[in-house]
């Protein structure tokens, strides 16, 4: 079997410059997880379906179960362990933790990344603008009733970054 | 006097049961430190996979593993010949094998495994394992495999029969002499499947030299696993050991064992070390035990005044190809067909049915959703036609606390009354139902869940449930408990509890659970048991600790033990203010002469609420507890599209006590909306066996854009046979979703949906329908 040549690989992975040699056809899901063993980032289906593997590049959310190193090549990725600032959780964090907008917690790892997105490009976000960012993340326990809450707590407080 | 002294005596009890407090685990969640089983560190591991049959129903000729155990970098391959013991999650029905044996009977039936030392070299294997078999006709529908010509997909199961259940409690055709009014009505309900986050996963490690086994799972349910693994590795259970890591959501699926978690072991008994398996998202729709698809017939009358005179049931389960938890399953349609009104005769039939198809098996609501669908749709259409209000029909029909049924189920806390009457007020019903303009609508419907089953599946006589607090000189004190957080929180509640009758600080517990080597054994996460049954033993072994606590402190103040104030982790004596010490000075009496201290505590579920009827299956659907919900259901449906848009739902749930309300709330949420999903969109498709939406692009739960807000009212009677006078959370409002939908469907469009999934294509369906019959009706006038 041919073995796919493998090559360098320069990505910001939460704040820290990465040099790595990877198949080209590596997923970054599988980067971070086994290679990093950042392992915060979850494989909820069989890509591009449930949003739990969401991480944020270059700022903007994206699916890392369907994105190859080599697309983040030069590029900046925040995970979920990012956010965390001296081991206190970040206001976004804590409200998850606080309005149990987390349960079983498989999917709050992306919940939490695309909501980051959001709030930093709209500080205080409306419902249907809530809605929409988190159309694509999967939430099997809570009704996303406490997942909106959460979200919209960090606005009211303004507390978002 | 000094200021240490001075806060000492400030110093009020701590209020633990009640508090509206975060999940103690959920810092590691929204962090991403939480290690869930496909998180844990195993580079080392080699990489276990499953070969499913692309059969539905097929004898098997021949296996030929040759070559795939022949490829460089494979470690293990396996098939049925490699485990003769059978399992399942009732010692009555054990049918099905970790890799099938003589048959398969699915199509994604295990047929082989390989442990492999890459995911590439795994599947290469599997390529290279030939099958050879004799297909058999296969049967989808329930119809077909009842069939007088069918072949039995198990042996000894004439016309493929799973389950019959016939009784009959009262006189049900006396019952429906003496109604004003008598409907029936046959109702479907589509398969639904838990679909929680995390797929199927699990790590085995067999030590060779010493002959020791450790297995990490997914389960809600680490004691079952630990028997059925003793059982098809024919190792002694000592040399077993069972964790189950941070689980990404269960709802009933991972309460049996599965079977990828019995092959990961015999894989790396196989393979004489460390074989990680995980699933795909697909493999974790077929392995499936979802909810079954369902038909009920139903028939209820009804006096004038709304109060029913007798209700008969016939409901078809498919089940699917193996029994799983089927037996209990079919049971639970009919037992549950009580203790929610006063119905004084009662007639059930019940079949469950093979067929080859994913095995079904228990799901959040368990047994009790699709009966009760149909029997509150059909209370509403009763409602109509006799001319009352549907919440008028329900209030007429209530039971009374300390109630015992026809069938023997008994309860002491009945708070459905305070639930119907919270829905109505807050969504302001009286001004809603039948006044919306069309396309608008609202419905009501209740439902109800046991607490914990009165009788646990495996009787061993052993309490329903164990707690160790160990408390050292440190002061901090460590809660034991073999109860399975799956992420509704059963940690948080235990520590709670702990918490409530020690009155100390959050901080000083900590809670371990789930390590076979170290935590009590627990019958795990099902039925909904946990607060009730775990929650009663840790209040049993808080108590405990107490005593030796006060012991200690009457000891130190030379004084009666009666006479020892507990202020929260102020020891005083009573009356005295002034002899304050802090808990850590009432902890180094207490290990003089002692060292460590352990307390343990128990349940038992009294044996009046284990099932008091003489039918047989009696124990099924007995429970210390009923909780109760009442839902209203605001929608909108779309006539051009036949889209059901969920705009609002009010729920009130009934759970005794909420020892958290912040938990409750979620859970509660969360039921509500799983049974919105089956109400609206859910259902799981099968073309030839082949399961056609084992994603979830194809297997439609709500997103965040189709889930509306959830308001919920706690309601709280106090329920003396649970800890702080709680009962269950999660599941007893589900299955009133599914009804109150399509009661508010009805009063928007004017029919009555009786089936779910409600889809476009059903409710277009339906229009069409109404207005060719509108047409005939007119078109009829017109030749008068």
């Amino acid at each position: 079997m041919r073995q796919s040549s493998k090559s360098v690989h320069e990505v910001t992975v939460n704040g820290r410059r990465r040099e790595s040699v990877v198949p080209p056809n590596m997923l970054l899901i599988d980067y971070l997880r086994e290679e990093l063993r950042l392992t915060g980032t979850k494989t909820g289906c069989d890509g591009g379906e449930c949003g739990a593997c969401t991480v944020l590049v270059d700022g903007k959310p994206m699916l890392s179960c369907i994105t190859l190193v080599s697309k983040v090549n030069g590029k900046e990725v925040e995970t979920v362990e990012s956010l965390s600032e001296n081991g206190r959780l970040s206001s976004l964090q804590r409200m998850f933790h606080e309005k149990l907008g987390t349960q079983c917690g498989f999917c709050t790892p992306g919940v939490i990344m695309a909501s980051e997105a959001l709030l930093r490009k709209n500080a205080n976000p409306s419902d249907e603008e809530i809605r929409k960012a988190l159309e694509g993340n999967l939430c099997r326990c809570t009704g996303y009733v406490k997942i909106l809450e959460s979200v919209k707590a960090v606005a009211e407080a303004g507390a978002a970054r | 006097m000094n200021k240490v002294l001075q806060d000492l005596m400030q110093v009020k009890p701590n209020k633990a049961a009640g508090a509206r407090i975060p999940l103690i685990d959920g810092v590691e969640k929204v962090s991403g430190q939480a290690k869930y089983t496909a998180d844990l560190d195993a580079d080392d591991a080699l990489v276990g996979a499953i070969l499913r049959s692309p059969y539905a129903h097929a004898e098997i000729v021949n296996i030929d593993i040759s070559e795939a155990k022949a490829l460089a970098g494979v470690k293990a391959v396996i098939t049925g010949e490699d485990c003769g013991a059978p399992f399942g999650i009732l010692p009555i029905s054990e049918n099905e094998y970790p890799l099938a044996r003589g048959k398969l009977r699915y199509r994604g039936d295990a047929v082989a495994a390989v442990a492999a030392i890459d995911e590439r070299t795994a599947q290469q294997a599997l390529d290279l394992i030939k099958i050879e078999v004799k297909e058999l006709p296969a049967y989808f529908t329930m119809e077909d495999a009842m069939a007088s010509d069918a072949l039995l997909i198990h042996e000894k199961r004439k016309g493929n029969l799973e389950r019959a259940v016939d009784e009959e409690f009262g006189n049900a055709e006396q019952g429906f002499a003496e109604a004003d009014l008598v409907l029936e009505q046959t109702y479907h309900c589509g398969e639904v499947t838990h679909a929680h986050m995390e797929p199927h996963a699990s790590l085995a490690e067999y030590d060779a030299e010493r002959d020791l086994l450790t297995l990490k799972s997914v389960t809600q349910v680490p004691y079952y696993v630990h028997l059925m693994v003793t059982q098809c590795t024919g190792m002694d259970s000592s040399r077993i050991r069972v964790i189950k890591p941070f689980v990404g959501g269960g709802f009933g699926a991972r309460t049996e064992t599965l079977n990828f978690e019995i092959v990961a072991c015999l894989l790396a008994k196989a393979a004489g070390g460390k074989v990680r398996m995980k699933l795909t998202r697909e493999e974790t729709f077929l392995t499936h035990k979802g909810r079954p698809e369902t038909d009920v017939c139903i028939k209820i009358g009804i006096k004038k005044n709304g109060k029913i005179t007798a209700c008969e049931a016939k409901v078809l389960q498919r089940g699917g190809a193996y029994a799983g938890y089927g037996v209990i399953t079919i049971l639970y349609s009919g037992a549950l067909l009580h203790a929610i009104y006063d119905i004084p005769n009662v007639k059930y039939t019940g079949r469950r049915v093979y067929t080859n198809n994913p095995g079904c098996g228990a799901m959040r609501g368990h047994g009790t959703t699709n009966i009760r669908f149909a029997f509150e749709a059909l209370l509403d259409s009763l409602a109509e036609e006799i001319g009352l209000d549907p919440i008028e029909v329900r209030r007429a029909n209530l039971l009374a606390p300390n109630f015992e049924t026809i069938n023997g189920l008994r309860a002491k806390s009945y708070g459905l009354p305070e639930c119907i009457d919270w829905v109505e007020e807050a969504s302001n019903w009286k001004e809603k139902r039948r006044q919306l303009p069309r396309g608008k609508g609202v419905g009501v419907a209740c439902s109800h869940f046991v607490s914990g089953a009165g009788r646990p599946v495996h009787w061993t006589g052993e309490p329903h449930a164990t707690i160790i607090l160990k408390l050292d000189f440190d002061g901090g004190i460590t809660i034991l408990t073999g109860a399975s957080d799956i992420g509704q929180g059963s940690s948080t509640i235990i520590m709670q509890s702990v918490a409530e009758i020690l009155g100390v600080d959050y901080g000083r517990l900590r809670v371990i659970a789930n390590d076979s080597a170290i935590t009590p054994k627990d019958n795990g996460s099902y039925s909904s048991r946990v607060t009730v049954m775990v929650g009663n033993a840790a209040v049993d072994a808080g108590k405990n600790l107490k005593k030796i606590l006060v012991d200690a402190a009457a000891s130190k103040f030379e004084c009666a033990a009666e006479d020892v104030e507990c202020m929260g982790e102020v020891y005083r004596v009573k009356g005295s203010p002034e002899t304050a010490v802090p808990f850590q000075d009432i902890v180094d009496q207490a290990m003089i002469g002692s060292g460590t201290i352990t307390a343990k505590g128990t349940y038992f579920v009294p044996r009046e609420f284990q099932g008091m009827g003489k039918q047989r299956g009696a124990a099924v659907g007995s429970s210390p507890g009923y909780s109760y919900g009442a839902t209203v259901a605001e929608v909108t449906v779309d006539e051009d599209t036949g889209l059901v848009t969920v705009d609002k739902i009010w729920c009130a749930h009934d759970c005794g006590f909420a020892i958290n309300p912040l938990s409750v709330e979620g859970q509660v949420q969360g039921g509500v909306w799983m049974g919105l999903g089956q109400a609206i969109s859910e259902e799981t498709g099968f073309q030839n066996g082949m399961h056609m939406n084992a994603n979830f692009l194809d297997y439609r739960f709500p997103t965040i854009m189709e889930s509306p807000d959830i308001e919920v009212k706690i309601i709280e009677p106090i329920d003396a046979n649970g800890p702080f006078g709680a009962k269950e959370a999660s599941e007893g409002m589900l299955s009133s979703v599914l009804a109150a939908v399509s009661s508010a469907v009805r009063d928007a469009i004017g029919i009555e949906m009786t089936e779910t999934p409600i889809t476009p294509d059903r409710v277009i369906d339906a229009l069409v329908k109404q207005e060719r019959a509108n047409k005939r009706n007119q078109s009829g006038k017109g030749a008068v």
